[in-house]
């Protein structure tokens, strides 16, 4: 295991490729020994995910990587964007951003959406998406925790963990009709109802997961495999994560207090005033490790079990949503007009959706998605360094990547990327803007 | 914890329900031509929760042919047939949304359990409901 030396204040948190660079041959003047390239990518390094990971290796010790993604770019905003599809066909579309989260987009893009449109939503709904999506944090998160237990080589670890995690798909199925892709909000409310035969299953899947939490995070936790493989490695220092705006357990796990749920509250969470959680909350200082990674996302389970006690026991009653004929919903969505956000904090930190509705037309004039991993992305880059082949993968998968939701576009032109710079970027979207304004 | 589930897991039955057979047939496929010609049984799956979104069945006596459904459909699995104004699904192309069945003023559209659609054809006829 390799600690990392703690950065000086006053280095810049990404330095500059041409530093780097020189470095490294200052290095090799010193007799420190040749630097090696070594592709990782881009068919899944570490989770099965295409992305290109190009790292710089001197002996066993990595000095720098090259991060390069748009292998799976799939055009899924512009397939929304008045392609022929109607707010409701877009809907399901945005569902299937990530099968992972395939919660946590419907809500925000359904926030967007109504927050453009001015639809209320009942109270009932609200409380029934904020259970859903509290369902899929906890599914999430063991997924996650099996996951990395598989990556550090633990594999009796991961058969437990995803062994626990059948009982929230079970209920998850009971409560939607499906295991993965719920199919829960609409505009303006929810799909389905939780009906009072399906409280007494998700209330013993509640008690279930509360006497299996402690036991698992001693499996993990008091694991010293684990704490040998993790401590110490893929450090992210708190300064790093806010600078490189770190989202979601990758920068609670780094001391730092945010989450959407807890800095702007929309639907119900007002009510159940989350508080972000870090390894402090454990009895730990946090440093940002993949252990303090693997502490957040277990205690978030714990967390999320409240959440939905505290929701189940609060239930308002009344309607699930304020278009039940869909002829009047698509009515109304057609005549909207205005522009909306909507955010969420998705299991893997906050995801925001940004929607322009014209009257008159019944798509989207534009739609923006930003996943959490693109905020994550950057972490990677202090994670990296310094650190030895061996933990690539670990540290990879500690901030939960998920690169398609995320991927953007790579212009090449005859056989060569294109590089744009921040001047060029502005100019395009200043010009976008103006189109959209027309 | 580890060492507790492994010692439970050695004294209780396996988890896996086995499916579609109990033992392993010699060859699978020709236990399926058995089964179709109806001279073995199939092993049933894990039972569904009532609302399960499985394939889409179609009342075709109700269906006023008002196209509701397929201004819905994400995925276009719905194809309307102007000559007896009644519509024509590919089950193939489904996502199992069931916004469709959301959508229907006169429920002529509903979720049956079935989920064993696993086909070589996506045009075979168990694929299309109509
Ligand atoms: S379930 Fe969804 S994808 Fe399937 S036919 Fe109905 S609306 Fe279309
Ligand atoms: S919505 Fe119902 S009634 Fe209308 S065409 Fe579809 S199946 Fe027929």
């Amino acid at each position: 295991m390799t600690e990392r030396e703690p950065r000086d204040p006053n280095d810049p948190v990404l330095p500059a490729v041409e530093e780097v660079r020189e470095a490294e041959l200052r290095g090799v003047e010193a007799g420190l020994g040749e630097v090696f390239e070594v592709p990782i990518g881009p068919i899944h390094p570490a989770m099965k995910e295409p992305i290109r990971l190009t790292f710089r290796v001197r002996g066993e010790r990595i000095v720098g990587v090259e991060i390069r993604t748009g292998f799976a770019h799939r055009g899924i905003e512009f397939m929304g964007m008045r392609q022929g599809r109607n707010l409701i066909q877009v809907l399901y579309l945005s569902e299937r951003i990530c099968g992972i989260c395939s919660v946590s987009h419907p809500i925000a893009f359904t926030q967007a959406v109504e927050r453009a449109a001015g639809i209320e939503v009942p109270p009932r709904a609200q409380y029934i998406r904020v259970i859903i999506s509290e369902l899929e944090r906890i599914h999430s998160h063991l997924l996650w925790a099996g996951v990395a237990a598989h990556e550090l080589g633990f594999d009796t670890l991961l058969h437990l963990t995803w062994r626990v995690r059948e009982k929230v798909l079970d209920i998850l199925e009971e409560l939607t009709g499906n295991r993965i892709d719920y199919a829960i909000p609409i505009f303006g409310g929810v799909r389905r109802d939780i009906t009072p035969e399906q409280y007494p299953k998700v209330w013993e899947a509640i008690r279930y997961y509360r006497g299996l939490l402690e036991q698992l995070l001693d499996a993990f936790l008091r694991d010293p495999t684990v704490e040998a493989r993790t401590r110490g490695v893929g450090v992210l220092e708190p300064k790093e994560a806010e600078e490189l705006c770190a989202v979601g357990p990758t920068a609670r796990a780094s001391g730092l207090r945010k989450d959407v749920r807890q800095d702007r509250p929309y639907l119900a969470y007002p009510d159940f005033e989350v508080k972000a959680i870090t390894p402090a909350d454990y009895g730990l200082t946090p440093i940002g490790d993949v252990y303090d990674k693997i502490v957040v996302r277990l205690l978030e389970v714990g967390q999320s079990l409240d959440i939905i006690e505290k929701a189940l026991m609060n239930m308002p009653e009344g309607e699930i949503t304020s278009f039940p004929k869909i002829p009047a919903l698509l009515a109304y969505l057609k005549k909207a007009e205005g522009e909306g956000l909507g955010w969420h904090e998705a299991p893997r930190g906050e995801v925001i959706h940004y929607v322009r509705l014209v009257s008159g037309d019944e798509s989207l004039l534009v739609w923006k998605v930003k996943a959490p991993t693109y905020s994550n992305l950057l972490s990677w880059y202090p994670m990296f360094e310094d650190q030895e082949i061996a933990d690539i993968p670990i540290i990879a998968a500690c901030i939960d990547p998920c690169i398609c939701c995320m991927d953007r576009v790579y212009v090449v032109r005859d056989g060569r990327e294109e590089t744009w710079t921040k001047e060029q970027l502005l100019k395009l979207s200043w010009e976008k803007t103006r189109r959209l304004r027309r | 914890m580890i060492l507790k589930t492994l010692v439970a897991q050695l004294l209780s039955r396996p988890a896996t329900n086995r499916f579609p057979a109990k033992y392993m047939p010699k060859s699978v496929t020709r236990f399926l031509a058995r089964v179709r010609e109806g001279r073995a049984q199939i092993h049933p799956p894990v039972p569904v929760p009532p609302k399960f979104r499985g394939k889409i069945a179609y009342d075709r006596e109700k269906c006023i042919g008002c196209q509701l459904c397929i201004r819905v459909c994400p995925a276009k699995v719905i194809e309307f047939k102007p000559e007896v104004k009644k519509i024509r699904m590919y089950v193939a192309r489904c996502t199992f949304c069931a916004q469709c069945v959301d959508a229907c003023p006169v429920n002529a559209l509903s979720l049956s359990p079935e989920f064993l659609l696993a086909s070589t054809d996506r045009l075979s006829s168990e694929l299309i409901v109509e």
